[in-house]
């Protein structure tokens, strides 16, 4: 028989007897309470102007630098304000609607993860930009995958992470974003899919708060 | 040095040690606040605690199920998966992964299954370079101890202690900035990443639904961990496993929460195979390994299942008294505090660990604050009844056929009431002594004189 065989058996046969209802401390009591999530996750205004204000108000808490702009051409510009302000030599990123739109003025040599590339050049890059799949208002997060935002270690590994997102892209909750991936992806899901919410953080020292622990010391977020 | 000799030692030495105790009540009192804060902003959080236990109790009442259902969605898309029924199965997978890969140096982010098994240990005796990237876990790894708490793990640290733990070992130079140590640690595990031959990992959740799982974490190790070695493998314990994806909507929240005190940790991310076609990083192998190692056995005592419903959030650490105290050493196993002590006498033998269930207040502090509602001081109770049920102690068994027979009997009980007083001066003179039949008590504390009146003389007296 092999292992997988017996464990399985062994859940099972456990699961012969049957247990009491969870939260009850052991009294029987009516059926499960059938809610759902959202009934429950903190609330978000219904509005775009709510939800941009709510992504704000999380970035700024998160040290996410978030850029809400009003057309395409100052997104480049931000993004060149960006380069002036960090002296960038080289960045990597990926083929997509918004980089191809945005990145061309900065100018710059650009490594492409979205095909064969080598690990040790992405880590010598300045910046990693992305796409993403959505913003999420609730939580001030990203969520990429690895096929939308140029595989799975360009949103990690260099210094820098920078988002480039539309105002529809803006998600109200963490269910609509994982609707979102159903409806999306279906069957057919990346093989990695990340919430991203603030730069790289750790705690581990006395609780306080550093950024950059491993990942990435900036996030920029780029809303036009 | 038995178990519970070893515990009582340690325990009486940290809850002594008031240095130790101011680190952990500051680190621990600002995460109350932060954690208050977040379930502030839920709707209701008491409402999606009940959810989150109705989610994880289908989960694992239905577990075959899931599992199967997980292992046919994963494999499909490239992963293998291996079972393994203890920690020595566990243990022989990954080293023949290791061997196979012809791997010498291994990344690892976080996992407590592999401090379970002491993967570690067993890599390092195989010859390999073994580092562990969570900046908590590196720092107790360097100085060769276990983690202190299960998310916090350098917690008992100061920062020059620190310091000068990496002077020692990676030759830094001394500095008191946390920003500054964080950064050494960066630097001296960059290349790690970018040489080692194989990642290891743990994980959160696994989806069923889906066939993924779900790694929560705030640096973004586990992210480096799982892109940029050739092969990749996942140790699992078999409870993790949850019905849907868009189940994780309410549990990260919620994990992040209980855990840290934060809306959502800095990086979730669902892994759902090694590299597919078309797609240009991530590992070209992935390795699931499937853990029992005696989960089925508390499976089995329906009494505690919902043990098996444990996120791992360590918020019932963060709030035990008792904990707070003595400290995660002190319990001298790989899961401390309440669900610590609930567990371990499942997974390493009820009579060795018994005493776990005995050291603790019964306040309900773990109970109130678990964010899946496990029936935590509940199960310490019927840990005791159990020990004692199955090995009933010589002494406590005669004390209370003594008792049963006085209090059966109105006419002994009246007298045992009056003549008390009497008799209680006789203690005094084996007060502390092997004699004294109430030492345990006597040894921190006064034996309440008794009374020469009982309450029901007063009573009738009274008019």
């Amino acid at each position: 028989m092999s292992e997988r065989e017996k464990i399985v058996g062994r859940v099972r046969e456990a699961l012969q007897e049957k247990a009491h209802r969870p939260g009850t401390h052991g009294h029987p009591r009516s059926a499960a309470t059938d809610s759902t999530p959202r009934q429950w996750l903190p609330l978000v205004g219904a509005s775009l102007d709510e939800q941009l204000a709510l992504f704000t108000r999380n970035s700024v808490e998160l040290k996410t630098n978030f850029i809400l702009v009003n057309s395409v051409e100052h997104a480049r510009q931000a993004l060149v304000r960006l380069r002036e302000a960090e002296g960038w030599q080289r960045i990597a990123g990926h083929s997509g609607d918004f980089t191809n739109a945005i990145c061309p003025p900065l100018n710059l040599p650009f490594l492409r993860t979205d095909r064969a590339y080598d690990v040790n050049e992405l880590e010598k890059c300045d910046a990693g930009i992305s796409e993403c799949d959505a913003l999420i208002a609730q939580t001030g997060s990203v969520l990429v995958t690895n096929r939308s935002a140029g595989g799975r270690a360009l949103s990690v590994l260099p210094p820098h992470h920078v988002v480039l997102a539309r105002r529809e892209q803006l998600l109200t909750d963490l269910p609509a974003a994982f609707e979102l991936l159903k409806r999306k992806y279906a069957d057919n899901y990346p093989s990695m899919i990340s919430l991203i919410t603030g730069p790289s953080r750790t705690g581990d020292i006395e609780r306080i708060l550093v950024l950059g622990a491993h990942g990435p010391k900036k996030l920029t977020v780029i809303c036009f | 040095m038995s178990f519970v000799e070893q515990f009582l030692k340690d325990a009486r030495v940290m809850s002594n040690d008031l240095r130790h105790r101011k680190i952990i009540r500051t680190a621990l009192g600002n995460y109350e606040i932060a954690r208050d804060k977040r379930a502030a902003s839920f709707q209701n959080w008491q409402g999606a605690r009940q959810l989150a236990a109705e989610t994880k109790w289908e989960a694992v009442n239905h577990l075959d199920k899931y599992l199967e259902e997980f292992v046919a969605k994963i494999e499909a898309r490239g992963t293998k998966v291996h079972w393994a029924s203890n920690a020595v199965q566990a243990r022989e997978i990954v080293l023949q992964i290791v061997a196979d890969k012809k791997a010498s140096s291994i990344i690892k982010s976080k996992a407590m299954t592999s401090e379970e098994i002491h993967l570690n240990d067993a890599l390092e005796k195989a010859g390999l370079n073994v580092v562990e990237s969570d900046l908590g876990e590196l720092i107790v790894q360097l100085r060769n101890e276990a983690p202190y708490h299960i998310v916090f793990p350098s917690m008992h640290l100061t920062r020059d202690e620190i310091s000068e733990l990496f002077q020692r070992e990676l030759g830094s130079s001394p500095t008191n900035d946390p920003e500054e140590l964080t950064m050494i640690a960066r630097r001296a595990l960059r290349k790690k990443y970018l040489t080692a031959d194989i990642g290891i990992t743990g994980a959160n959740f696994a989806i069923a639904e889906t066939g993924m799982i779900s790694i929560t974490e705030n640096e973004g190790n586990a992210r480096l961990t799982a892109a940029v070695p050739k092969t990749m493998i996942s140790l699992i314990g078999i409870e993790k496993v949850l019905p849907k994806l868009a189940d994780l909507a309410l549990f990260l929240p919620m994990l992040a929460t209980a855990g840290t005190g934060q809306a959502l940790t800095c990086y979730n991310t669902m892994y759902g195979g090694p590299r597919q076609p078309g797609e240009t990083d991530g590992p070209e192998e992935w390795h699931v390994v499937l853990l029992d190692n005696h989960r089925t056995e508390l499976l089995a005592d329906t009494e505690q299942r919902d043990a098996l419903h444990c996120i791992r959030c360590g918020a019932c650490l963060n709030v035990c008294p008792i904990f707070r105290n003595i400290g995660g050493h002190s319990y001298g196993t790989t899961y401390s505090g309440p669900v610590g002590s609930v567990i371990t006498p499942h997974l390493r033998g009820l009579q060795d660990w018994k005493h776990l269930s005995n050291a603790s207040s019964l306040c309900g502090a773990c109970t109130e604050t678990c964010p899946v509602k496990i029936d935590l001081h509940h199960h310490l109770l019927q840990n005791r009844r159990n020990a004692s049920q199955s090995k009933p102690a010589f002494f406590e068994r005669t004390a209370y056929r003594i008792f049963g027979f006085v209090a059966a009997r109105p006419w002994l009980w009246t007298l045992a009431k009056k003549t008390g007083w009497l008799v209680q001066p006789l203690q005094i003179l084996v007060k502390g002594t092997p004699l004294d039949p109430v030492k345990s008590w006597t040894h921190t504390r006064d034996l309440p004189v008794q009374p020469r009146e009982s309450f029901k003389d007063w009573w009738r007296n009274r008019k």
